[in-house]
């Protein structure tokens, strides 16, 4: 074989090109095997063509490089660390998810302590609200009985009759509002010490010439009676009221020496 | 290690070996798929393409098929022009004419922008000085075209025997240029 021919032939050049056919190729890549001529001339035209392909590269703006075609290849793991942060994305989410249901189940428990103790101070307030309202209608009670008090008091047909502190308690005092119509005298008697146990106020009325007392009552329940104001039938024409410490139930006729106070009615 | 043990390690899917060849050759693709596509940007994106092809097939290369280079500029090619035949391709009316190496010193001499054909011509310049307009359009028709000699013989309006002579001497300047280039 002629190697010179062969080399001159241009079928190297072709070969280089790719456009030989199969067996061609094979024939050329035998023939460089076997001459080391025609290796070097294969090796200097694709130089050449290397040569002159790198001559015509474009002025690149963006070279992406080997690592791209790695992470197309599988070879980086970059494509895997898109799936990363999807994973992050996920751990992320569910730490989220973690947090909102601890925050929720926080809240829930927040919101059911704080409704318990909303409805503690609901009842709280209720009672409260009973108290009061017991308050009132109390206070509203004792108005009216104050305001029937007064009026009765008021009334023009009351004379009242201021009884002074006699000698066994000379501090005490009494008044009594009599109304002559209605034959009721009232007695304030908070000018009066508790009565000892199992003594009691009784309440006598006096004719003066001669002296003639009269029982009208007694004042029962004395320690509890608030206002100390209390309401007896006084049929008697009256000259005077006296109060005296009785022993409970009262007596037939009053006790002179625990007289506590005594006045006489002034005539109108 | 010799280019024969590369490509012996690539085909065994030796990253490493497969990283060597694409610095060796991904400027040469590249500037081959750019010479028909004219998008620098685009013939980038092919070159990447063209690599995780030949990866992905590497088994299919075989040394008495031809070299190893060859093989990529075939794949290169053809990933090219199928890119320049799309749908898509035509839609953006690309200029498909094969002329883009022929006037590619005009335009860089005419417009005085050097980068307008988004290559550095300085280098070029000094590669194919003396060589004639049909050298460089049969140049450009075999290795970055992929004519067959009927093909350029016909397109060239030459006889068939004389693609291979006429071929052999443009590619015979070439290396002379380089040559000169070396000393």
């Amino acid at each position: 074989m002629e190697v010179d021919n062969y080399i001159a032939s241009g079928i190297l050049e072709l070969y280089v090109a790719g456009l030989l056919t199969e067996e061609e190729n094979l024939e050329v890549h035998q023939n460089a095997l076997q001459y080391p001529e025609i290796k070097n001339e294969i090796m200097a035209i694709e130089a050449a063509i290397l040569e002159l392909t790198q001559a015509i590269v474009p002025t690149y703006a963006d070279r992406k490089g080997f690592d791209d075609v790695k992470v197309r290849i599988g070879e980086r793991k970059d494509t895997k660390v898109v799936q990363m942060t999807r994973d992050e994305k996920s751990n992320l989410s569910s730490y989220i998810a973690w947090a909102a249901a601890i925050l929720f189940g926080a809240g829930l428990v927040w919101f059911y302590v704080q409704n318990d103790q909303l409805k503690t101070n609901i009842e709280m307030v209720n009672q409260q609200n009973g108290v009061l309202e017991q308050q009132i209608l109390d206070a509203r009670g004792s108005l009216t009985e104050t305001e029937a008090l007064l009026s009765s008091l008021r009334d023009k047909n009351v004379s009242v009759t201021s009884l002074g502190g006699q000698e066994v308690s000379p501090d005490s005092y009494a008044k009594a509002y009599w109304n002559k119509e209605q034959n009721k005298v009232l007695i304030d008697a908070q000018g009066l010490p508790e009565p000892p146990d199992g003594m009691v106020y009784q309440v006598w009325s006096l004719k003066l010439d001669p002296l003639t007392p009269t029982s009208v009552g007694l004042l029962e329940d004395f320690d509890a009676d608030e206002n100390k104001v209390f309401t007896l039938n006084n049929p008697n024409e009256s000259e005077a009221f006296a109060i005296s410490l009785e022993p409970a139930g009262g007596s037939e006729g009053p006790t002179m020496e625990q007289i506590y106070t005594l006045g006489a009615v002034t005539s109108s | 290690m010799d280019l024969d043990e590369l490509v012996l390690r690539f085909q065994k899917k030796d990253v490493i070996a497969f990283e060597k060849l694409y610095e060796m050759y991904w400027e040469n693709i590249c500037g081959v798929i750019n010479t028909v596509v004219k998008d620098k940007f685009l013939a980038e994106e092919i070159a990447q393409d063209v690599f995780i092809k030949i990866w992905n097939k590497s088994d299919s290369y075989s040394p008495s098929k031809g070299r190893f280079f060859t093989w990529i500029l075939n794949v290169a090619r053809n990933a090219a022009i199928d890119k320049v035949r799309s749908k898509s391709f035509k839609d953006q009316q690309k200029n498909l004419s094969a002329d883009f190496f022929v006037g590619i010193l005009d335009r860089a001499e005419t417009s005085d922008q050097p980068n307008n054909t988004q290559i550095d011509t300085s280098a070029l310049k000094k590669l194919v000085l003396n060589l004639k307009d049909k050298c460089l359009q049969i140049i450009e028709m075999l290795y970055f075209r992929g004519y067959t000699q009927k093909e350029a013989s016909h397109e060239l309006d030459i006889p068939l025997g004389t693609v291979k002579t006429r071929n052999r001497s443009c590619i015979s300047k070439l290396r002379e240029n380089i040559t000169l280039e070396w000393k």
